[in-house]
């Protein structure tokens, strides 16, 4: 049996008929074909499909669809600024060398955003907590920590 | 060429935007219309007859397209040695071996359907290492070879030796030796993305496949064979390559999966996708080969290396794939790291019904480099030779040939020595620490192609539009490295555009040249050269076409200039003497006349100067195409002998590390890695390989193992395999990248994809010596291990 469900992604009211065993994930990439969220293991474990629901960032592939009803979520695809241009911590991962194979690059962007959004100051510590479920194989961590700090930075500056 | 516009600037990677935003493809998010999916029924026995498979429930699931075994299909042998098969008929040999698929409207029903396939197996007792396959009377693995004729034992029938030197006479002049046996672990490369194909065939019955490949030529030239044992005789592969989530060396070979994709695609009448799970991806997917490594070496009374013995013992799985040739690799370090006269190197490679395995990064070296660098300490320890000073005593330089014939260009060896002695601190730490210790090792690796293939060549193809525009058209493979910022950089510099200005193309078949394959960190140095031809011819075209069209244009130019600036006095300029081929540059996009009078007007920008070429009579679209095949050879690998690089890699990584005498872990306190790299490209894409395989080393040397049992694997996910997260990667890294300009490389430039990782575990484990005089042969270097050491010592 299908069930609706209404919730707000990426800032607008969407509806969709979800079958009970469904998760978010399955929201997004299914249903809305928005393929931005990437599934990485489908276990929770490493943090490739993670995305924003009320300010908390989660793992998409574990959230049951059904409790996503009137709650707000956010996506990779809600976060490109206006006439196509990238964020500022977007901009920050391509300009620091952050992303390389890119696959978990949107589930770490999104992990970012969160922890900036509740803490624009974050301590190198605090960056390492917010990212310790983002699993990359490619960087090394490393150029991450700067993009990081360097959007935190810039957002700082803007705001 | 020293004074660069774009080469070692700055340059975001042209796949980043896209990336940051979601909207790169990958296998995951492509879909066709009409498209299944397929699910593939794996064995579950390591070793059985396969005596019955009952399909008949899973056909009868609404929505299964269709069932497919190797009773109602064709035989399409696989692999190295053809000795894999992509559906198995009589026998399985591993615990994952395939033995039907289904294609399904949908993944759920599919998964259901292959659950509801029953198979009936004789099972038989298996073999599950290297020394059980090898004692007297085992049951053979594999009865016959490909060619159906009888096997006698479970060796692999693929010969890696080298002798050099008198070995006797060199053993005899050591004053010390020391002799070990160090072991390594079945790894997963761990892509985040996992591995998948489409596979679509068009009703001239030639196929597409959109394939996770590091090696799309020469998979296309498997699937071309498997299509003609599937009846389809002339018909052709297509192989598309989309966004790689990742490949480390998953993609240098063609899977048992792509090939019943492509069974299922044929049957059905339909694309059919398969997508492995995590889970698929840990327990089905090859690994890194194990391997156990014996050593022995020894040196003479003031330290200078005399002799040299390595033997190699490689669980080889139940069959055959590139990844098999890891001794091809081991034989450099073997051979040719440091100054060793005499050497034996002698690798055996054995069935078992284990796993079979394949390529990961660095291709055996990090499996030597650690059996290697590991034991040159211990024969430090035992000569009373600081380990330092025997390794620069002992140093290669430059301009030498090695015992293997690999003909040393340029060479920071030296170099990268000094660099890490000095950033470790080496003189006041070593040897100082209590619980603290530090360790060096060193590398040897390919940085020139590498030549395992009749060729290692790599097409280009640069193609202008009426805009100025460059499309690239180059059949080498991004995978995350970041080949496109290098060849946009190559093209931009070498052509003289600006990088906004240069489009890759999807790596493509049916479009780009043919190239061997992304692997042996020959990407970058490969791309490179073949730009450097190419652009050359293109701007040789456009020179020669400028002798005619460039004072035509820019006296125009001068025309509205005039207009714009009355009173306007011109420079006098003989353009039959200035227009000259040898006089022009092309410079950000604008041709003009090299050191000639700075007036705007005699810039002619690029676009306009091809849309004049284009729109004449007899008009012209410029192109340029090269193949640039590398100065290296085809090594005898049965000898051992062959420079099968154009350059190589030296370099040394240092740690410091502190352990925890209590509960045996080992935390790392700061890294230093010194890679010579001949000239650097992009500043922020070889930071990201270095620091990456960085990681990837410290995952190999302190916890990454596949845990098998009666060769099923125990651990298919991340929280029982551990990768390093962003925690364990808490302390300072310093690199240093060396430049001597190399005169093979690119721009001076060299390949250092691979080398990041290939001796960071024998720099752990020699500094976890330093600290607290444990020494351990085999990796992963758990706590578990380091505490038993520890209490071994305490004992004595």
């Amino acid at each position: 049996m299908k069930k609706e469900i209404l919730f707000s992604l990426n800032g607008i009211e969407v509806s969709v008929f979800v079958l009970g065993h469904e998760r978010l994930i399955d929201v997004l990439r299914k249903h809305l074909s928005l393929t931005g969220t990437k599934e990485g293991c489908g276990q929770g474990e490493c943090g490739a499909c993670t995305v924003i629901v009320d300010g908390r960032a989660v793992n998409s592939c574990l959230y049951p669809a059904l409790e996503i009803s009137g709650k707000s979520v956010l996506t990779i695809e809600g976060l490109q600024g206006p006439e196509h241009r990238l964020s500022v911590l977007q901009q920050a991962f391509v300009d620091c060398g952050a992303i390389q194979c890119g696959y978990c690059t949107p589930g770490m962007i999104l992990s970012v955003k969160a922890l900036l959004d509740s803490n624009p100051k974050p301590t190198e510590e605090e960056i390492r907590e917010a990212l310790q479920g983002n699993l990359c194989r490619c960087t090394g961590y490393v150029q991450i920590i700067t993009a990081v700090k360097q959007a935190a930075r810039h957002l700082l500056e803007l705001s | 060429m020293t004074d660069f516009r774009f080469i070692g600037k700055r340059i975001s990677r042209p796949d980043g935007p896209d990336k940051a935003a979601g909207k790169a493809h990958y296998i995951h998010d492509l879909k066709r219309p009409g498209m299944l999916f397929g699910k593939i029924k794996f064995s579950q026995h390591a070793f059985a007859r396969i005596k019955h498979i009952d399909t008949s429930k899973a056909e009868r699931i609404p929505g299964v397209k269709a069932v497919i075994t190797a009773q109602n299909t064709p035989e399409i042998r696989i692999g190295f040695l053809r000795d894999n098969f992509a559906l198995k008929k009589e026998k399985v040999r591993q615990y994952r071996d395939e033995v039907a698929a289904v294609a399904a409207i949908d993944p759920d029903i599919a998964e259901e359907a292959v659950e509801q396939i029953r198979v009936e197996y004789e099972i038989q007792p298996g073999i599950f290492s290297p020394d059980e396959a090898l004692q007297k009377g085992a049951p053979l693995i594999h009865e016959n070879d490909s060619r159906g004729r009888a096997r006698t034992d479970n060796i692999v029938p693929i010969k890696f030796h080298h002798e050099s030197g008198d070995l006797g006479a060199g053993r005899r002049s050591a004053k010390y030796m020391v002799e070990g046996e160090y072991s390594t672990p079945l790894v997963q490369q761990s892509c985040m993305g996992t591995a998948g194909c489409i596979a679509e065939f068009d009703m001239n019955r030639n196929l597409t496949l959109w394939a996770k490949t590091q090696i799309p030529f020469l998979a296309q030239r498997d699937f071309n064979r498997a299509l003609s044992d599937m009846g389809l005789q002339d018909k052709n592969t297509r192989v598309i390559v989309p966004t790689l989530g990742g490949a480390f060396g998953t993609g240098l070979d063609t899977h048992t999966y792509e090939y019943i994709t492509i069974l299922l695609a044929f049957r059905t009448g339909h694309p059919v996708k398969i997508l492995y799970s995590r889970e698929e991806e840990f327990a089905y997917l090859s690994p890194r080969q194990s391997s156990q490594i014996r050593i022995l070496q020894g040196c003479d009374s003031n330290g200078k290396l005399v002799f040299r013995k390595v033997e190699v013992l490689q669980d080889n799985g139940a069959y055959t794939s590139w990844g098999a040739t890891y001794p091809s690799v081991m034989m450099l370090p073997a051979t040719s790291l440091y100054r060793v006269p005499n050497v034996f190197f002698d690798a055996r490679l054995v069935y078992t019904n284990n796993t079979y395995c394949q390529a990961m990064r660095g291709y055996g070296n990090p499996e030597l480099t650690w059996a290697l660098e590991s034991n040159l300490d211990e024969l430090a320890e035992e000569a009373g030779i600081d380990s330092y000073e025997l390794r620069r005593l002992n140093c290669n330089l430059p301009g030498e040939t090695t015992p293997m014939g690999l003909k040393i260009s340029t060479c920071g060896l030296k170099e990268s020595l000094e660099s890490v002695v000095k950033k470790i601190e080496w003189k006041k730490k070593h040897k100082k620490g209590k619980n603290r210790g530090v360790g060096m090792a060193s590398l040897i690796h390919v940085g020139g192609g590498a030549r395992i293939y009749k060729s290692d060549a790599s097409g280009i193809i640069l193609k202008l539009d009426d805009f100025g525009n460059v499309y690239v058209y180059h059949g080498g493979v991004e995978m995350g490295q970041g080949l496109h910022a290098v060849l946009t950089t190559a093209v931009a510099e070498a052509l003289g555009v600006r990088p906004e200005k240069v489009f890759i193309n999807p790596t493509d078949t049916g479009t780009c040249p043919w190239d061997v394959g992304t692997h042996a960190s020959r990407g970058t140095f490969m791309a490179g050269n073949a730009t450097l031809l190419a652009a050359d011819k293109l701007r040789t075209k456009i020179f020669e076409l400028a002798t005619d069209v460039y004072p035509r244009e820019v006296k125009k130019s001068l025309e509205k200039y005039r207009k714009k600036n009355p009173g306007y006095q011109p420079p006098e300029i003989d353009f039959k003497k200035a227009a000259r081929l040898e006089n022009f540059d092309i410079k950000d996009g604008y041709l003009s006349i090299k050191d000639g009078p700075a007036e705007p007007w005699l810039n002619l920008e690029l676009g306009r100067f091809l849309r004049a070429v284009h729109f004449r009579s007899q008009g012209q679209m410029l192109t340029a195409e090269a193949f640039y095949d590398p100065p290296n050879e085809l090594p005898d690998f049965e000898k051992g002998y062959g420079n099968i690089s154009a350059t190589y890699v030296y370099g040394t990584q240092g740690v410091e590390v502190e352990v925890d005498t209590e509960t045996g872990e080992v935390k790392i306190l700061r890294l230093t890695a010194a890679h010579e790299v001949g000239k650097v490209l992009n500043p922020e894409g070889l930071k990201g390989q270095i620091y990456g395989a960085l990681a990837q080393g410290i995952g190999y040397a302190l916890y990454e193992e596949l845990k098998t049992e009666k060769g099923r694997i125990l651990n298919p996910n991340f929280k029982d395999y551990k990768i390093p997260t962003i925690q364990e990667m808490d302390f300072p890294i310093d690199l240093d990248f060396i430049e001597i300009a190399d005169e093979f490389g690119p721009f001076g430039a060299k390949g250092i994809a691979e080398p990041g990782l290939v001796p960071t575990a024998p720099a752990i484990a020699n500094a976890i010596y330093d600290a607290v005089g444990v020494r351990i042969r085999d990796l992963p270097i758990t706590p578990e291990k380091v505490l038993a050491e520890l209490k071994k010592l305490e004992r004595r």
